[in-house]
């Protein structure tokens, strides 16, 4: 544990932070640079690094692959039930105008919540990625030659 | 050789650059045996498109396309928006890509294509 | 494609959103029996939505939708023509008969926890499909596209043998080249013309068609669209891909996937190019026609050898493919509508071939001639509906594949191309060869020693099949609907020429 101490200790002071900028990238994407595709990509960033310091084990107890296949599905239901609802309030698909009084504050709600989507879809997918590989190296120590099943 | 022409091939920097990438990516997927290689080239031969998306999105003296006073000339968001999803394709591509070639490892031992293609064969005899 | 006619009609978008949507739900699901529920209810709610489509669109000529409320050209504009409905129907229907017959066929060919995820990538794939026949976006296109290819990669990776592995990743490999030469293509249409809406293409095309950059566009595209289409010689992903994959997955991609690629091929010919006499301008009628002729002898050549029964239909495929695109290289009406009824007659010959190849492996287990000795006495209503099928691949008067060659040669004499005549009709005695082979075998050799007991398929793969079968069989009995459909795609097609 002792060399890892100076990983640990910065590990610690820089996932919060970069917990806190993929939410801005999240949240101000909707009238400034940013969205849920970056935001998505950045949040996952800090697990993987919490996984690459503590160990896949200690990460997975965090947040198991079942919550992230989840949430990978939910993220694209929350984008494609978007379009739908909009439908059924009287729009077009994905017209965002029909959800608030405004067309600005439609517009506004509309990108809100799919951007959400997106970026709950792209953060799960990047953790699911990470894990099926790491996992995969552990249990079966692929890339050396000879090994016959 | 004027110096005109010379001054007119290198305003097209960039499609320099992309043909370059482009055909180093191409020789790599088709002149590669291993894998994991081959996956490299196609990545090298999609970020080509990526760099001739963007770079054919930039209007002179346009900048960012983010509304601001005093700013006139933008430059065309369309091409990056639609650079952003194809990024994500590639990304998608080849994490599929490096999924199979791990489980082709697992089965057969090997990710050289030669060396597969050899074990295939004899799997075709004996069948 | 905003002319007063068309009008605005929602259940094109939910054609396509209703798949996508069911994916994440099997995933939710995490259980094969929820998950095959879903996906089956999903897909013939599907098929319902098509045909209702194609009621209207023949009814109306056109039906558009505008997602988000945003107009044409800068929004992304779905579009629906007669042909586009014609392949809707197809795709819908296969994939509706597909999930049924999925069921026991995947639980004996694929890991009892991964199923739930088979299902949301058969949905996936379905949409993607879908998607790609109604967009009128070019970009747009791309991405169901790959939607689609990245599914069925993972669909034909999930095959029992492990070359199904490779055969996915050398799919993979040329499927991806063959995408992304077709956005560089669009990149450099974009370009020039500052569009991506077809429509909107198609009537700046003539202004910028004298440039480099279009020509290089042209060519891109044609290349990357071959690749998906496995258009001779660019097929070489196609024979193993088909090969290794589950027998179901076999039978879906055969029946939709080049066809739909075919379709892509036609509209970026007669839609984004539509204003062009490419055929006179460009030498893309003789390269067209001599690939065409090349597939269908020298993939039928390639079947004749095969001992593998799934293989040999695969090349057969690609023969097929080579009608195809020969009636749409014609460049005349007839021609066009004898391609586009080929697309029709080929899945359901092909759909129903490899359903009865999907159901002789799931009683035998293998896939050889070798294993398959007898199997006609064995399992005769099984073999009687793939000899319905070969059939057909031969172009036997009665059969679909007759009515589609007749339209071919017909088109063919019309333009006075003797010689090419001849070739239609000789390469389909290569047919006869090969489909030969699999009956002599099925009927004329005894069954090897221990496998005389007749073997059975459950209900639920039989049913499919021999709806299949029997849609086959009145193809090709009664054409006039599918040829009146074909003439009138053909001629809205050939209309801005």
């Amino acid at each position: 544990m002792t060399e890892k101490t100076l990983l640990i200790v910065v590990s610690k002071i820089l996932i919060p932070l970069i917990l806190l900028f993929a939410l801005y990238v999240q949240f101000h994407g909707d009238f400034g640079p940013g969205g849920g595709f970056q935001a998505g990509v950045i949040f996952a960033v800090a697990f993987i690094l919490y996984a690459l310091i503590f160990g896949i084990r200690t990460a997975r107890k965090v947040i198991p692959s079942a919550v992230t296949r989840t949430m990978l599905a939910l993220g694209v239901l929350i984008y494609g039930g978007t379009g739908v609802a909009t439908m059924l309030m009287g729009g077009e698909y994905l017209d965002y105008n029909v959800l608030a009084d405004t067309v600005k504050g439609g517009q506004h709600i509309g990108i809100f919540i799919v951007e959400f989507g997106v970026g709950l879809t792209v953060s799960s997918a990047m953790i699911t990625i990470f894990y099926t590989f790491s996992g995969h190296v552990n249990a079966e120590l692929p890339f050396r030659k000879g090994d016959k099943p | 050789m004027s110096w005109e022409v010379v001054t007119d091939l290198l305003g097209l920097l960039n499609y320099w650059v992309v043909i370059i990438l482009m055909m180093a990516g191409f020789y790599v997927v088709i002149a590669q045996d291993n894998l994991v290689k081959k996956i490299v080239g196609l990545n090298i031969f999609q970020v080509s498109v990526f760099v001739f998306y963007i770079s054919m999105g930039k209007v002179s003296d346009g900048t960012a396309p983010i509304l601001e006073e005093g700013i006139e000339v933008y430059s065309n968001p369309l091409p990056h928006v639609l650079i952003l999803t194809a990024i994500v394709v590639g990304v998608a591509t080849t994490a599929l890509a490096l999924a199979l070639v791990v489980r082709i490892n697992h089965s057969y031992g090997s990710i050289e294509e030669d060396e597969i293609q050899v074990i295939e064969h004899d799997e075709e005899e004996i069948a | 494609m905003s002319d007063p006619a068309s009008f605005s009609d929602p259940w094109l978008i939910l054609l396509v959103v209703v798949p996508l949507l069911a994916a994440p739900v099997c995933v939710l699901l995490r259980s094969a029996g929820g998950a095959w529920s879903t996906a089956t209810a999903v897909s013939w709610a599907v098929v319902g939505i098509a045909i209702k489509l194609l009621i209207t669109v023949l009814d109306q000529g056109q039906v558009y939708y505008r997602i988000g409320g945003w107009d044409a050209p800068w929004g992304i504009e779905y579009v629906l023509d007669p042909v586009g409905a014609v392949v809707v129907v197809i795709v819908a229907v296969i994939g509706a008969l597909t999930m049924p017959y999925a069921k026991n066929s995947v639980e004996k060919e694929i890991r009892h926890d991964r199923i739930y995820l088979f299902y949301a990538m058969m949905l996936l794939c379905l949409s993607g499909l879908l998607g790609i026949t109604v967009t009128g976006d070019a970009f747009n296109l791309f991405v169901f596209l790959e939607i689609s290819s990245l599914s069925s990669y993972v669909l034909i990776s999930l095959g029992s043998d492990r070359r199904a592995l490779t055969a996915a990743f050398r799919y993979l490999i040329m499927g991806t080249l063959g995408a992304t030469f077709y956005i560089i293509g669009v990149g450099l249409m974009y370009q020039k013309t500052g569009t991506l809406n077809m429509a909107d293409l198609r009537t700046i095309m003539p202004a910028v068609i004298d440039t480099h950059t279009v020509h290089a566009a042209l060519a891109f595209l044609t290349v990357g669209i071959s690749l998906k289409l496995a258009l001779f010689p660019l097929h070489l992903w196609l024979p193993n891909a088909y090969t290794f994959a589950p027998s179901v997955v076999t039978a879906f991609l055969a029946a939709t996937a080049t066809k739909v690629s075919a379709y892509v091929l036609l509209r970026t010919i007669y839609t984004i190019f539509g204003e062009i006499d490419l055929f006179a301008d460009f030498p893309l009628k003789p390269v067209l026609i001599v690939m065409a002729v090349a597939a269908m002898f020298l993939a039928s050549l390639s079947a004749i050898w095969q001992q593998n029964i799934k293989r040999m239909m695969a090349y057969s495929s690609v023969a097929q493919i080579g009608y195809i695109v020969l009636g749409f290289a014609l460049a005349s009406e007839a021609g066009l509508a004898g391609g586009i009824v080929h697309m029709v007659n080929h899945a359901l010959m092909k759909g129903t071939a490899f359903f009865a190849i999907g159901a002789m492996v799931f009683a035998t287990g293998s896939m050889t001639l070798r294993d398959l000795q007898g199997i006609g006495r064995r399992m005769p209503w099984v073999t009687a509906a793939f000899v319905i099928a070969g059939l057909g691949l031969i172009g036997v008067p009665l059969t679909p594949g007759f009515i589609s060659k007749w339209q071919l040669v017909t088109a063919v004499l019309e333009l006075e191309l003797w010689p090419l005549a001849a070739l239609i009709l000789l390469s389909s005695l290569l047919a006869v060869i090969y489909v030969w082979r699999v009956f002599e075998v099925a009927y004329l050799r005894p069954a090897p020693l221990g496998h005389h007991k007749p073997a059975e398929v459950p209900l639920s793969m039989s049913m499919p099949l021999w709806i299949l079968a029997l849609a086959t069989i009145y193809a090709g009995a009664n054409a006039t609907f599918t040829l009146n459909l074909a003439h009138e795609a053909a001629q809205q097609l050939m209309g801005g020429l």
